[in-house]
Formats: structure tokens, C-alpha cells, sequence
């Protein structure tokens, strides 16, 4: 299991760090201000997990169970609700209500996986959505200039292979980067800075958590 | 939303703002003083020319110079707040109609000028 589950935040944008000597630093701003609304437990609900929740919102705006769930914690209604898997001593670390620390989530220079629904782009042809390219332009080539050319073969195997890369629904769906540095904490801000993109517009919701291709969930070695 | 959002970004980026820079425009002529790393050296080179863009935007605004070195035309951009510029010298003040002077590339010699602000009524 991951040993850093992470967080929740929402996305602001992008900026440049400017170190004192001049080096750029392309950076995403994830505003994490996230509490934990609840814990699943492995008697009750069959594993363990965080439930954090982000953004307030007013009361008459959650549904009755949801709303009955931050009175029974006695925490503030939250308007997104994400559950961290995580080992139940990583839970017990946390009580209901509070806010996670993220210099102690994280640190400067790390890496990270953030994971976010991305940018929808409706309908697409296959140039946009699968970097196919296209026909030729010239050489007498008329209504086929967007086209993805043959999908297949003829008797044999008379059929066009499942997966074929075709035009639909391109975005709006859950990406997550690997892998990602974290080029900055601002704790008392509530802000991490990863550096380079992440999915997802400025407002989105965004999961951040130690790589889990890394070894330690991603942290500095000497750490 | 939009406007809570942004404040946070520009109030992360005004620790980078410098204040210490003068005023200039497009049109201007100016001398950059930029720190390069030559080696293992650090050095001054100072690049003159006029400022045919400005790119404003924050912390990350740019500006656009260009020279014309022996006969070649050289443009640079630099980023304007970074520590690398260590300073910059308005040497004269142009008068120029458009906020990108493009039209300079096209140009060479007498014709490639703009006309200095003190000439303006002439």
C-alpha cells in the first residue's frame, strides 16, 4: 500500500519560480486545504482509508446522508469527498476534523503522482484525439484530409479488431501523472507547487500522493 | 472564482517582482546588463538595442530587444524580474505608433530606426 496516500486540493494554475540564480522553474499551484471527514475501517467497511473532504459548502446544500455524516463527525460540511486508500496505522495518525499538515505530507523535492480528470474536449476526430496524421493535403486529395485512413482488412479477418483507434469522446477523463517533483511547500498558505503541468483546467480537483513507483512514496533519500 | 484564484498566484509571484528597474516602453532604446554563465565564470554582457515587444504579465513579464550586429539582426527576449538582469539602462526614448514593432525586420539601415523623443517636433 502507498505509504504517502497524500491529498486532495484544487488546481489554480500555473506560474514560474525563479531560483536566485536565474533558473526558471515551470510550476503548477494546488491549493490543499483538506480535512478528514471521516475513516473507513477494515471491521466496518472491509479496508482502511481516509475521507477527506475540500471546499465548504452550506448546509442545505448536501443531501440528508452525506449531511448526516458531518454532523455525526462534527466536522463543516465539505462540497468534494475523496477516499485515500491507506494502512490503518497511517489513519489512526489523523483525528476527524483536522486539517492535513502538508509539510508533513510532503517535501521539496519529491516526487509525486497527481491525478486529476482533464480537460474535456468533446467529440474529436482521430488527428486530435490519437495524433493520427491525416491524409495529404495536395497531390489532388479532396474530403479525406482528417480522415484515419483504412480500419482493417477485407474477408480476412472480416472484422474490425477491437481497440481500433477511432473518433469519440476525447478528455474528461482520469489522468494521472507519475513521477512529478514537488518544487515547493507553502504550509501556512496551503499550497504545493509541482513542477511542470498537471491534467485537468485551473478549479479542478486534484489527487496528490507519493510516487508510487518510487521507492519510500517518492521521498528525498536522505529523508 | 476567477478572481480569488488568481490574487493567490500573483501574491505567490510578488516576492519575484522587482522595483528596482526604470520604466521603459516599446520603442525605447535600452542597454541590458545580463549576468551569463560562461564556463564555470559568471560575466556581464550588455546587449543594446530597442525594445520592439513587452510582454506584461506579472512576475513572468518579458521584453523583447533587437540589434542589428554586424549585419545580422539579433532579438533577444529576457525575462524582466529575473536576477540574471542586473541592470537596465534607458538610453533614449523613442516614439513609435504600435505596441509591437515587428515592422523593424523588414527594415535595414536609416530606414530601420525610430524616431527619438526628442525629435518629435521636428
Amino acid at each position: 500500500m502507498n505509504t504517502n496516500p497524500g491529498i486532495i486540493g484544487r488546481k489554480l494554475g500555473m506560474t514560474q519560480l525563479v531560483a536566485a540564480d536565474g533558473t526558471v522553474t515551470p510550476c503548477t499551484v494546488i491549493e490543499a486545504r483538506a480535512i478528514v471527514v471521516a475513516k473507513r475501517t477494515q471491521e466496518k467497511d472491509g479496508y482502511d482509508a481516509l475521507v477527506l473532504g475540500l471546499g465548504d459548502v452550506s448546509e442545505k446544500h448536501v443531501n440528508r446522508p452525506v449531511g448526516g455524516l458531518f454532523k455525526k463527525n462534527q466536522v463543516t460540511p465539505k462540497r468534494h469527498l475523496r477516499e485515500l486508500r491507506c494502512s490503518a496505522e497511517y489513519a489512526a495518525k489523523f483525528e476527524l476534523g483536522q486539517e492535513l499538515a502538508l509539510d508533513e505530507l510532503f517535501e521539496v523535492g519529491q516526487f509525486v503522482d497527481v491525478q486529476a480528470t482533464s480537460k474535456g474536449r468533446g467529440f474529436t476526430g482521430v488527428m486530435r484525439r490519437h495524433n493520427f496524421k491525416g491524409a495529404v493535403r495536395s497531390h489532388g486529395a479532396h474530403e479525406y484530409k482528417r480522415h484515419g485512413g483504412s480500419i482493417g482488412s477485407n474477408m480476412t479477418p472480416g472484422r474490425v479488431f477491437k481497440g481500433k483507434r477511432m473518433a469519440g469522446q476525447s478528455g474528461n477523463e482520469t489522468v494521472s501523472v507519475l513521477n512529478q517533483k514537488v518544487a515547493g511547500v507553502i504550509a501556512e498558505d496551503g499550497l504545493i507547487l509541482v513542477r511542470g503541468g498537471t491534467p485537468g483546467a485551473r478549479g479542478a480537483i486534484v489527487t496528490v500522493r507519493g510516487a508510487v513507483k518510487k521507492k519510500n512514496g517518492g521521498r528525498v533519500a536522505s529523508a | 472564482m476567477s478572481t480569488p484564484v488568481l490574487s493567490k498566484i500573483e501574491a505567490l509571484e510578488a516576492k519575484n517582482l522587482r522595483t528596482d528597474l526604470p520604466e521603459f516602453r516599446v520603442g525605447d532604446t535600452v542597454a541590458v546588463h545580463y549576468q551569463i554563465v560562461e564556463g564555470d565564470k559568471l560575466r556581464v554582457q550588455v546587449f543594446k538595442g530597442i525594445v520592439i515587444k513587452r510582454h506584461r504579465a506579472g512576475a513572468r513579464s518579458t521584453f523583447t530587444v533587437r540589434k542589428v550586429s554586424f549585419n545580422v539582426g539579433v532579438e533577444r527576449t529576457f525575462m524582466l524580474h529575473t536576477p540574471r538582469v542586473q541592470k537596465i539602462e534607458v538610453i533614449s526614448e523613442g516614439v513609435v505608433r504600435r505596441a509591437r514593432l515587428f515592422y523593424l525586420r523588414e527594415l535595414r539601415g536609416k530606414a530601420a530606426r525610430v524616431r527619438d523623443v526628442k525629435d518629435r517636433n521636428r
